[in-house]
């Protein structure tokens, strides 16, 4: 049997010789989050017994000779916006409660084809508003570094369920930095690909020009497993890009040699950064130019204007996207209503909690006639420059290297009452997202007994080049193999 | 600085088809207040001559052939409607007159 910290490439040599079955693994992995689910609620459903069937299911192909792929009887946990047939999707909102989905995200079925095992869906920030994973209506999930701390937002119970062990992949989905940051928060590696390189279909949308699904693991080498699998055009997901996928785990060379790295000088710049976060990474970014790499100072000038614009653009999408919720289709209706009417504005106001409320407002409101261009042409506007700062930067480096965040796990309830603040906690992610270029988060060490993340950012299309480099990095270094006392 | 008001947040909110409670309507004001005060910061940034971007990975909008494919069934589609009549949603009467 594996340890429960193994990762995925571990787990298929350890399938693959027959030391585990898949059975033993996901009964492993049930038992680990029935053990830990009250100190983090980070799994929210589990499959249970129909996990262990699939994974029977996988041990019997693997007996006739017939293993679909590396993952096949591997477990993997989803993040509670992605749809599977038969199996319930909350978003982790009232007005989804007893929603069961009639088909299969498009992830989901390409996990299906490889043979990995859902285990279930993780706790999220409710429709993936949010960077703490306490806006839900399952109860807040909890950082196994620390059980008072956050594990960051919106996809926190996918990377606790990494970081603690339960399973050795997961998927997230970031708009604004919802797999990179709580990623850094909790000491696992996250991965947000190219926009469109993941297909959405299936994918409950929050902010359609910016949602991208991607994979958490506890190395880059297990990153690039999965993306593999799911990663490819869909044509249901009508941005997905048509180009093949690479294998990205036969370019794990550990060659970093000649590559150019840029260090955008406003992000090691900005006040109320934490220091020793800004050190860890410095100290990080000297591995690899220890290692062979160039380091070079590039400049992201508009950095700072990329949290209001990608908030303004995020929630008119979202205020659009959340209207499907009108009480008739599926999902909640109000009891009692004497009209259409009051039955959309009852369902939708007894359904969505005060974060999703704000934003639907705001979004609405930026909108409405008067101030379409005040408010969202000015932020698609910055997108352009923002988009042309990292066109510029990287005229002069291969990839881009910055903290994830610039602190390690809040409190729990530290931000909640304050918006502006919980939003600034994305300053170092969102900028990815607006321009769709993938970014990586790595750990790169511990300060005061918490996970640090140090964040690469890479041209469109180029997750083979971003995953190697991580991959080298943890080649030389040991941050991503230490694991949270409590559960080590 | 725009000030919003509490008639604006409710005509907002009808047209985001919410209901606010009073307090919920006060607190959604202030809230919206210094969210936009914060935006605002984008006005430092000259944007007269640049093209807005919607999308930052340019693809052209993809067609295909129309051809009849499988579908879901439509007992399965109502299966997660609050109430349904057969294959048909069922909601309160949006015209005046016939029962709903």
């Amino acid at each position: 049997m594996v340890d429960a910290f193994a990762g995925l490439v571990e787990q298929r040599d350890a399938l693959a010789s027959g030391s585990c079955s898949s059975r033993e693994l996901v009964d492993a992995a049930l038992e680990r989050h029935a053990a830990t689910h009250v100190r983090l609620n980070a799994v929210v459903h589990s499959r249970g017994e129909r996990a262990q069937r699939d994974a029977d299911e996988a041990d019997a192909r693997r007996a006739s000779g017939k293993v679909l792929s590396a993952l096949d009887g591997v477990a993997i946990v989803l993040k509670d916006n992605m749809v599977m047939r038969g199996e319930p999707t909350t978003c982790s909102s009232r007005i989804l409660e007893g929603y069961s989905s009639p088909f299969d995200a498009c992830v989901v079925e390409r996990l299906q084809a490889a043979g990995a095992v859902v285990l279930g869906a993780a706790n999220m920030d409710e429709f993936a508003m949010g960077s703490s994973t306490e806006n839900t209506i399952h109860g807040v999930a909890h950082n196994p570094w620390d059980l008072e701390r956050t594990c960051g937002g919106s996809s926190g119970g996918s990377a606790a369920s990494v970081s603690a062990g339960i399973v050795g992949g997961a998927l997230g989905s970031d708009t604004g930095g919802s797999i990179r940051q709580p990623a850094s928060f909790c000491g696992v590696t996250g991965l947000k690909p190219t926009y469109g390189r993941v297909s959405r279909w299936g994918l409950v949308a929050f902010a359609s020009s910016l949602d991208q699904i991607g994979t958490f693991t506890h190395s880059a080498a297990d990153a690039a497993l999965l993306l593999e699998t799911i990663a490819g055009h869909d044509p249901r997901d009508s941005t997905s890009i048509p180009e093949p996928v690479p294998q990205y785990s036969e370019g794990l060379d550990g060659d970093v040699e000649g590559l150019t790295i840029g260090l955008p000088k406003e992000y090691f710049d900005v006040s109320g950064g934490d220091p020793e976060v800004l050190e860890r990474v410095r100290a990080g970014v000297a591995d690899l130019e220890a290692a062979g790499a160039k380091v070079v100072e590039v400049s992201l000038p508009r950095t700072r204007y990329g949290v209001p614009a990608y908030y303004l653009i995020a929630n008119a999408e979202a205020s659009s996207n959340l209207a499907r919720f009108d009480g008739a289709r599926y999902g909640r209706r109000a009891e009692g209503v004497a009209d259409y009417q009051q039955m959309y504005e009852r369902s939708r106001s007894e359904g969505f909690g005060d974060e999703v409320k704000r934003r639907i407002m705001l979004g609405t409101y930026v909108l409405s006639a008067g101030y379409f261009d005040a408010y969202y042409k000015k932020a698609q506007q910055v997108r352009t420059l923002l988009r042309d700062d990292f066109d510029a930067a990287f005229s002069q480096c291969d990839v881009i290297a910055t903290p994830t965040s610039p602190e390690t796990a809040f409190a729990l309830g530290e931000k909640i009452d304050d918006p502006v603040s919980m939003y600034l906690s994305d300053i170092y992610t969102v900028s990815a997202n607006l321009a769709g270029i993938p970014g990586i988060s790595v750990p790169c060490g511990l300060t005061g007994g918490l996970p640090v993340g140090l964040q690469l950012l890479g041209r469109v299309l180029d997750e083979g080049r971003l995953l190697r480099v991580a991959d080298a990095y943890q080649r030389r270094t040991d941050h991503h193999l230490v694991h949270p006392p409590e559960f080590a | 600085m725009t000030k919003i008001s509490a008639d604006q947040v409710t005509y907002i909110a009808g047209l985001a088809r919410l209901s606010l409670d009073p307090d919920e309507v006060d607190r959604m004001a202030r809230d919206m207040d210094r969210i936009l005060e914060w935006v605002a910061t984008l006005e430092e940034l000259d944007t007269s001559d640049i093209t807005p971007t919607a999308h930052a990975i340019e693809l052209e909008t993809p067609v295909r052939e129309d051809e009849a494919a499988p579908a879901l069934d439509p007992e399965v589609a109502v299966s997660n409607a609050p109430r349904h009549v057969g294959t048909a949603f069922s909601v309160p009467k949006v015209l005046e007159g016939e029962e709903g």
